[in-house]
């Protein structure tokens, strides 16, 4: 066992530990021994503050009998199970291999199931109302405390039903976004926009993308930056590019909030959101139903 | 030694006038928690209103305050009783109640503004743990001094318990709250990973081992045979438990890290003595409950007795049920759920809380010289406090197995059959519960405050002429 880096401390633990244990059997032996046979029940003789006194009744023997099963319990479990120090336990238990028992076993019965879905094509599975099921009851376990138990995200979490996919919504897409995860990079451009105004002037001009009211004279500015420095990921027309995750500006759907301030913050701040990468936790399996089941949220408009 | 010294009552009637506050005082807020959790809405989406913040101070107040005050007045109070001497160091127990009162003002004021080491029930930050510290010094020097002055052979039994309590606080607070202080108001811990967290439950247990074990078992000692009228039941089964319970508590944190990271060894000695420990426990409530042999029908016609005798009960109880709880199988179900909450609360309003107003109901008409006001009022707290322990605690007992089987229910395909939140959701009736049994406690507890008041109001403080020693027979 790697938890001692010396063979001081086994030794620490296991003989402070017997002894204790044996220190509360000998207070028990010295506590019995000689006491309980004599039948009459006497005073300590002390007293104080004026009337406090002591019987000193023998101790129960029910009560011994608890104390001594607890010790012969504790010795017998120190015996079988890791506890004195380096010993490992007669019965070589570990809560590792408990652990990886009990997977393997959930494996070895759920295995199958999912390996059958995983030879099915997303697109078929999506429309198989018992996979789907199952792949909702996936989506409820993993993905509920960042996309909300109603899939439809939250500021910073994407809504997964508005058929909005900023890397990409077909079948294949989903499943790289989940086996992979996706880091998003927004950089933060108040700087190079030459501070708040360039910042002003360029999310003006974004609001006009979504056909919404602007300051003319700021937007016509704004429009001139976001041609300097947007248009590589966001593309010349502001309708994105899946493929850097960069987000469509056209279709007034926002990640992180579609107010002129939260736009501003976005710009000058930028934006990295994290989607964690499912694949070695989850499995292939699993992603290819889950997939299916997310890309059936989107379809059902 | 001569015959007219007095008592040192003063310092003994601010500690107790104050844990009848505080007491108020840290009720009101885990009654206002536990609303929270049941309708969220009144956390009032203020900062320091929110239960995160609240939540410490609850238990500060609970444990530090309304204990601590408790524990320092009844101390004081059995140790010139039994010593039959003046408290020693006048100067320093009166330092003792001011600077533990500012610890608490303290912890009031920072906690709600979120400073906070995030170390359960030693949330203080590190210049809180100084002032605590030199307290808490001060404390031993002024009861082993008594101790030391003291008129009898013999030292009462009581005072073994006060007495190790307050050494391993002193050694629990120093090793847990050792930390470096980055700025005045936040300091990060000395130790790191899994280390910080045996650390952490070592002092977390032991918090509760010596401070709401050990020293209350130290007040049942004095104000059980004392209102009982009755002898200690026996003095072999207090030395054998002492000792034992000494012994093992000391070993038992790990049991709050089952099936986490702490090594495998570590978490079989903390539930093999925790298992231990029951028979050790069990021995502080046959002692005292068996202390009313020949007195039962005292019980009938005496409800501050009866506060005392239910409290020693629900000791029996939780210590019954934390064994159990630390056995690993037993710990996959529980650990994380409200069970956890409702097995603190049978301890902590069952026995800590029950037997120290059982206390005061004895100790501060003495202080004050009067009659207890109303016997009646007494009879209608124990049945408010009793009836809302029970709902508390069963709440929690519902809601907690619930939680601990939803967690693991499994659909067939491997899946988690609900999601947390539903586990959230199903907990509301519950909570409503709790919310209810903990307003019934602390309704009586008001009417406690109110009979407490009454008692005293305009009374003058008695000095007390220490009696000698009697002579041994």
């Amino acid at each position: 066992m790697s938890d001692f880096n010396s063979d001081f401390w086994h030794w620490y633990i296991t003989i402070l530990t017997v002894l204790s244990i044996l220190a509360c059997l000998w207070l028990l032996r010295w506590m019995t021994s000689g006491f309980q046979k004599t039948g009459k029940v006497e005073d300590t003789g002390h007293v104080w503050d004026g009337d406090l006194t002591e019987l000193n009744n023998p101790l129960p023997r029910w009560w011994l009998g608890l104390f001594y099963i607890t010790i012969a319990f504790g010795g017998f479990y120190l015996l079988l199970y890791p506890g004195l120090g380096k010993f490992s336990g007669l019965l070589d238990w570990t809560s590792k291999t408990q652990y990886e028992q009990e997977v393997s076993r959930v494996e070895a019965e759920v295995g199958p199931l999912f390996a059958r879905y995983q030879q099915t094509p997303i697109l078929d599975l999506s429309k198989d109302e018992t996979a789907l099921k199952v792949g909702e009851r996936l989506y409820a376990n993993y993905c509920t405390t960042c996309h909300g138990s109603d899939a439809r995200g939250a500021r910073g979490y994407p809504n997964l039903r508005d058929g909005d996919w900023i890397w990409g919504g077909t079948p294949e897409n989903i499943k790289t976004t989940l086996m992979q995860g996706r880091q998003a990079a927004m950089p933060a451009w108040e700087g190079p926009l030459g501070g708040e105004r360039g910042v002003d002037e360029v999310a003006q001009y974004i609001l006009s993308l979504s056909g919404r009211a602007t300051i003319e004279e700021l937007a016509t500015k704004g429009k001139a930056k976001f041609e300097i420095f947007c248009v590589a990921c966001h593309g010349a027309d502001g309708t994105g590019n899946t493929a850097l995750g960069a987000p469509n500006l056209t279709d007034n759907t926002w990640l992180y909030g579609g107010s002129l301030t939260r736009i501003s913050e976005s710009i000058a701040k930028g934006r990295n959101g994290k989607m964690p990468a499912q694949g070695e936790f989850l499995g292939e399996a699993k992603v290819h139903l889950l997939a299916a089941y997310i890309y059936s949220l989107s379809q059902q408009q | 030694m001569t015959s007219t010294e007095t008592y040192n009552y003063k310092v003994v009637r601010q500690f107790s006038i104050m844990t009848i506050v505080w007491g108020l005082v840290g009720m009101s807020v885990g009654v206002l928690i536990a609303a929270q959790l049941a309708w969220p809405v009144l956390n009032f989406d203020i900062p320091w209103l929110t239960f995160g913040r609240l939540r410490p101070l609850h238990t500060n107040a609970v444990i530090f305050a309304f204990g601590g005050c408790s524990l320092f007045a009844c101390s004081y109070y059995v140790v010139q009783h039994t010593c039959h001497v003046k408290l020693a160091f006048p100067a320093l127990a009166a330092f003792t109640f001011w600077g533990w009162q500012s610890v608490i003002l303290l912890a009031a004021i920072t906690l709600p503004l979120g400073i906070t080491t995030s170390k359960e029930y030693a949330e203080l930050e590190w210049p809180i743990d100084i002032l605590i510290t030199l307290v808490w010094v001060s404390y031993a020097v002024v009861f082993f001094g008594t101790i030391m002055r003291r008129r009898v052979a013999h030292i009462y039994v009581a005072n073994w318990f006060f007495g190790a309590f307050i050494i391993t606080v002193a050694v629990l607070h120093l090793f847990n709250s050792a930390a470096l202080p980055v700025t005045f108001w936040k300091s990060y811990s000395a130790y790191a990973g899994v280390q910080d967290a045996m650390v952490q439950w070592w002092y977390g247990h032991n918090a509760v081992g010596f401070f709401l074990t050990a020293g209350f078992l130290g007040i049942m000692y004095y104000f059980v045979p004392k209102q009982a009228g009755r002898p200690v039941y026996s003095y072999r089964l207090s030395v054998v438990h002492f000792w034992a319970l000494i012994f093992t508590y000391i070993w038992a944190g790990p049991h709050h890290l089952h099936y986490t990271a702490l090594p495998d060894w570590a978490q079989s000695l903390g539930m093999v003595m925790s298992l231990i420990l029951l028979a050790p426990s069990w021995g502080g409530m046959i002692n005292g409950i068996m202390t009313l042999s020949g007195a039962w029908h005292k019980l009938r016609t005496d409800p501050v007795l009866r506060l005392l005798i239910v409290s020693i009960s629900f000791y029996g109880m939780s210590t019954f049920e934390g064994p159990m709880m630390s056995i690993k199988t037993v710990n996959a179900l529980s650990h994380y759920t409200d069970w956890t909450i409702g097995h603190v609360h049978s301890g902590a309003l069952g026995w800590v809380a029950l037997v120290t107003m059982g206390a005061m109901y004895y100790l501060i008409p003495r202080l004050f010289g009067r009659e207890l006001y109303s016997l009646k009022l007494v009879e209608v707290h124990f049945w408010t406090a009793t009836i809302g322990i029970v709902l508390y605690i069963t709440s929690m007992w519902v809601a907690g197995i619930m939680q601990g089987l939803m967690w693991r229910a499994i659909n067939q395909d491997g899946t988690l059959t609900y999601s947390f939140v539903e586990s959230v959701q199903a907990m509301h009736p519950y909570y409503i519960v709790r919310t209810l049994g903990g307003a019934c406690f602390l309704f009586g507890a008001v009417v406690m405050a109110y009979n407490l008041w009454r008692t005293i109001a305009n009374a003058q403080p008695v000095e007390v002429e220490i009696p000698a020693p009697a002579s041994a027979h």
